[in-house]
This record gives C-alpha cells, sequence and structure tokens, in this order.
C-alpha cells in the first residue's frame, strides 16, 4: 500500500472524517476528549487514531504526561496537489476560455 | 513540548524521499527556498542568535523575520517568526517555528514543522494554517523530483 492508498483508506470512514474535523474544529486533544464526543469504545477510537497515524492524517505528540493528537493536513494537500488540483483546473481553464470566447464575440 | 498551548500549537508532518541532509539544505539554502516558500528566499548564518530574514526574490520586500533559537545540521531548527508580508501578522509578537528532521528508512526522511507560541499572535496562527501544507508540499515535490511544484 503506497502513501495515498493509505490517505484514501483513511478518508474513506465516516467515523474517521469526523475525528478530522474534531480536531480541525480544536487541535491538541487528548484521546478522552475526542472519545468524549463519539458513541463508541475507548478502543475503537483508538484503532481509528491509528489508521489516520498511519496515514499521517494524525500526529501524536506528547505534552507532559497526555498525548496530544494533531491534525496534519499535509497528506490532502498532497492529494489535492497530485488528484484534485489537476482535474479540476482543465475544467477552470475551459470555463475561462469559454468566457473569453463570449465576450469576445459580445 | 511541556510549555506548548496545545489549542494554539500547528503540527505538519511530511515524509520526503530524501537523506536528512538534503531536507536540512532544502530548508535552509536560500537557492532551495525561493522555489517553494513563496517565492521568498532565507538569509541566515544559522547560528544561535543570529537573524533569520525572509526576502522577496530581489530582496525588495521583507517577508518573514525571525532569530535562530537552535540550529542542530541535520536535525533541528529553531527560530522565532513574525510574519511582515501582512501589516496585521506584522503588528503580533514573535510566534515559534520548530523543524524536525528525523531518518525514517533508507533514503526517507520525515519532517515535523511545529509553529507554536501563537497564543497573542492570531492572525499569523489563521494566516500561516494553509500555507505550511503548501510549502511542505512544495519541498517534498522539489527535493524528489527537483521541480517546484506545477
Amino acid at each position: 500500500m503506497d502513501d495515498d492508498d493509505r490517505v484514501f483508506r483513511a478518508l474513506a470512514d465516516p467515523t474517521r472524517r469526523h475525528l478530522l474535523d474534531q480536531l480541525f474544529e480544536r487541535d491538541g486533544r487528548t484521546l478522552t476528549e475526542l472519545e468524549s464526543e463519539l458513541e463508541m469504545t475507548r478502543f475503537g477510537v483508538m484503532k481509528h487514531l491509528r489508521v489516520l497515524e498511519d496515514a499521517g492524517l494524525v500526529v501524536s505528540r506528547r505534552s507532559g504526561r497526555e498525548k496530544l493528537h494533531f491534525l496534519n493536513p499535509v497528506p490532502i494537500r498532497l492529494i489535492h496537489d497530485r488528484w484534485i488540483g489537476k482535474y479540476t483546473e482543465r475544467r477552470i481553464s475551459a470555463l475561462a476560455n469559454l468566457k473569453t470566447e463570449l465576450e469576445e464575440s459580445a | 513540548m511541556t510549555t506548548m498551548t496545545r489549542e494554539t500549537t500547528q503540527v505538519y508532518s511530511v515524509f520526503i524521499r530524501a537523506t536528512p541532509e538534503q531536507v536540512w539544505d532544502g530548508i535552509t539554502k536560500p537557492e532551495f527556498t525561493a522555489r517553494y516558500f513563496y517565492g521568498s528566499v532565507i538569509d541566515s548564518t544559522y547560528e544561535p542568535g543570529s537573524p533569520y530574514t525572509g526576502w522577496s526574490a530581489d530582496r525588495s520586500k521583507h517577508y518573514v523575520d525571525g532569530e535562530v533559537i537552535e540550529a542542530d545540521r541535520p536535525r533541528k531548527l529553531v527560530t522565532t517568526w513574525r510574519a511582515m508580508y501582512d501589516p496585521e501578522t506584522a503588528a503580533e509578537p514573535y510566534s515559534r517555528v520548530t523543524w524536525e528532521i528525523e531518518p525514517a528508512g533508507e533514503n526517507v526522511t520525515k519532517l515535523t514543522v511545529i509553529h507554536d507560541e501563537l497564543d497573542t499572535a492570531p492572525k499569523t496562527a489563521a494566516n500561516v494554517a494553509g500555507g505550511w501544507s503548501y510549502v511542505l508540499s512544495g519541498l517534498k515535490t522539489l527535493l524528489e523530483t527537483g521541480k517546484p511544484l506545477g
């Protein structure tokens, strides 16, 4: 499995996307804090966090006795640069060309 | 990380197919930074206490103002950070940027950027939030392909 596979796989789950949104709202949370907003066992949340960490979407760091989880948006940016920008820009430039042509012929 | 205020700490991480020395050069040499860091050239001698300054390519505009706190080639670079390209961020106090470089396998390096001490610099925090992803994506592409992001 390459890096992109891990990211797409991690994102293909509503609980994991919810965890990312939680960290987007407020970053640097403990497992206990993340767990409190989900109807799921602690073990279940840990499993999802591990998939997110393996994909690089979540980075955990120690602060004193606490383990804090941070959203890492870089893999999403890499997916954007590789997979999204490429296909959306062509469409945008086609629309831009259409606009220029219509305005020139008007 | 014992003093960090977690809500305002930002963490960015990327794996790069390059050696730690190549990643260090990518971060510290102006001829590299100009190609992925929003076009900015970064000047510093990388000695603790020396200035860390980002300029536009022709050095006419001042983009980043800071000071080197710690420089341990090719493992760690810590600087203070004030974004000068926007009057609102330029008016805020200095925050802190830490670059951590760790070997992560043969010719693979993990680079982590921690931007913290942003408690009193909310405009800077909001301003850099998308920027670091762009910068690290660009650095990865440059080091792995020799070309800037298309």
